[in-house]
């Protein structure tokens, strides 16, 4: 018994740490943020109840319903490009022979990069004038972009830098999937007399279907966070294109000092991650990965 | 190993194949760098020329010397170093212990506490944000980088990893040391680190790059220009600094992330696959 008490002492001992830094920065900010969507909270008074007043002042800004349509716009355009692509890329990869170091090494340089400097290098080829790729579009006898300048291309120029910087990731993860197919399973498909597309699909990707599963969960949850891309390359603009839902929660609370406005925007956003994250959370734990 | 399409085909679609393959990665994803490193190297005035030359007419390699002292960027190197590394060491020294305990010294509530852990994994970033803000504030941590260190070591995908490999290590290893009587904490130092070395290496490698690369709370904590990191500080010359001068700094800025990718290219990409599906 007394032994069993020393265990825990020590055990306690270990744990001390790294409870005191979960509960100051994660589970006591998760109350906190509860509470803070109902209050009036700015660095000068006492933080006062409001009720639901934080909510109605969020509905009656215009920007409000722009930005919902902004992020959703970005998660919609980045899973077509960067749920789509990586995995087609990585078929292919996996049919290469050659240069496989080489690949793999390129497609994940750019995820090394910080995300700002990603943003600003983009900014500078999405110039009009002598930007690289507009550059490249004219050599090519094309007509160039207006990309940055224009609210019609503005959010899909942030979806491509966005996809390009975070490509990588997902490539590598599929490739790792693909190769663990049990190679007769295409044998016998074959034998059948499928093709190389019904191949794809009827062998490919039930076979990595879980995979697929958990990057698009986690790919919504975080392209409707995107926040880097607009605040570094637009600010927002043109004309509120790029405008997204994070952009707004910073603005509520480090431009305006209204911390109650933008915690209820937070609790806004939970709702609608929490979804996401809680089927993330029951399609992983069945599979106890 | 046979894959979607059966080998022994390498004929002409193969190598054309691999030849479209080779350019358009190589054209998507290594020329932009080359010309921005190449694009550094050219006065302002040749950068605003339409079409843009490929190579320099003027090479000016100063550049890169120019943007350094213009923009001070040894301080703000300096600063990114002292946030990167400080993440490590305190995210290392808060949760290997903790990981252990949870693995070896199954305490009572010790499921229940693992259980609260993985809870903040569910909670995105973002919605955080204000209250962990205005935690920082309250602490009096704004503009001090052991906020970020702290907020680090709350880590609960570290802890999930470290405490998943620990429990995979031999037992009858750890029982030999308890018989020859050593303590806990020995135990820890002794026989369970130099066993955890590939995981560790991941974590740590994991946990400098996340440091790195982080924007939001290096934006949030630093309102003192002088303790920002190199990506608030970029973020904040971009709009008034010659073109040439901010390239070299982005490149420069760079340079320590692609450099610890190329030496440890191997532990990244296997960490990358151990956790990818929980991170």
């Amino acid at each position: 018994m007394r032994r069993r008490v020393a265990e825990n002492l020590t055990a306690y001992g270990f744990l001390s740490a790294a409870l005191i830094c979960f509960a100051v920065f994660s589970w006591y900010p998760i109350a906190r943020g509860a509470v803070l969507g109902f209050q009036q909270v700015d660095f000068v008074t006492e933080p006062t109840w409001v009720g639901w007043e934080n909510f109605e002042r969020l509905f009656a800004d215009p920007l409000f319903a722009t930005a919902w349509r902004n992020t959703l716009l970005f998660t919609a355009l980045a899973l077509v490009f960067g749920f789509v692509v990586p995995f087609l890329l990585a078929v292919v990869l996996n049919e290469l022979r050659h240069f496989k170091g080489y690949f793999r090494l390129i497609v994940y340089l750019p995820v090394m990069l910080p995300p700002v400097v990603a943003a600003l290098i983009w900014k500078w080829m999405y110039d009009p004038g002598p930007g690289l790729l507009n550059s490249a579009l004219r050599g090519l006898g094309l007509e160039g972009a207006a990309w940055l300048d224009s609210a019609d291309t503005s959010m899909l120029s942030l979806v491509i830098v966005a996809t390009w910087a975070n490509l990588g990731t997902a490539t590598l993860i599929y490739l790792a999937a693909l190769q663990s197919i049990p190679g007769d399973l295409y044998e016998a498909a074959e034998l059948d007399g499928a093709g190389v597309l019904r191949r794809l699909w009827h062998v490919t990707v039930p076979q990595t279907r879980f995979v697929l599963l958990v990057l698009l969960l986690l790919q919504v949850v975080a392209t409707m966070q995107v926040f880097t891309e607009p605040y570094v390359m637009t600010g927002g603009g043109p004309e509120d294109s790029t405008v997204t839902v994070l952009l707004l929660l910073y603005r509520y609370a480090f431009y305006y000092n209204d911390f109650g406005t933008a915690s209820a925007l937070s609790l806004l956003l939970l709702l609608v991650l929490g979804a996401f994250t809680a089927l993330y959370l029951r399609v992983t734990r069945k599979a106890d990965v | 190993m046979r894959t979607l399409i059966a080998p022994g085909r390498a004929g002409v679609g193969y190598k054309v194949a691999l030849a479209v393959t080779t350019v358009i990665l190589t054209a998507v994803f290594v020329v932009p760098l080359v010309w921005v490193v190449l694009s550094a190297m050219k006065p302002a005035v040749e950068l605003a020329r339409v079409p843009p030359t490929i190579l320099p007419r003027t090479w000016t390699p100063g550049t890169y010397v120019e943007a350094w002292e213009l923009m001070d960027l040894g301080r703000y190197f300096l600063n990114t170093i002292v946030v990167a590394v400080g993440v490590w060491a305190v995210q290392l020294a808060v949760d290997v212990p903790a990981a252990y305990a949870l693995s070896r010294l199954k305490p009572v509530l010790g499921k229940g506490i693992l259980g609260m852990m993985l809870l903040t994994l569910m909670m995105p970033a973002a919605v955080l944000l204000v209250p962990t803000y205005l935690t920082i504030a309250d602490l009096g941590l704004l503009n001090n980088p052991l906020a970020l260190w702290l907020l680090g070591a709350a880590n609960a995908f570290t802890v999930f990893l470290l405490k998943r490999f620990f429990d995979q290590l031999p037992a009858e290893v750890l029982e030999a040391a308890r018989i020859d009587g050593a303590g806990q904490f020995t135990m820890l130092w002794r026989i369970v680190l130099p066993l955890s070395r590939p995981i560790l290496a991941v974590v740590s490698i994991f946990a400098v790059v996340a440091a790195w690369k982080d924007f939001i709370w290096p934006l949030l904590v630093f309102s003192d220009p002088a303790r920002q990191t190199l990506s608030v500080a970029l973020q904040r010359f971009a709009p008034d600094t010659p073109v040439n001068l901010l390239l070299a700094g982005l490149v420069l800025s760079s340079v320590p992330m692609i450099g610890l990718f190329l030496v440890f290219q191997r532990h990244v990409l296997a960490g990358l696959t151990a956790g990818s599906v929980k991170g």
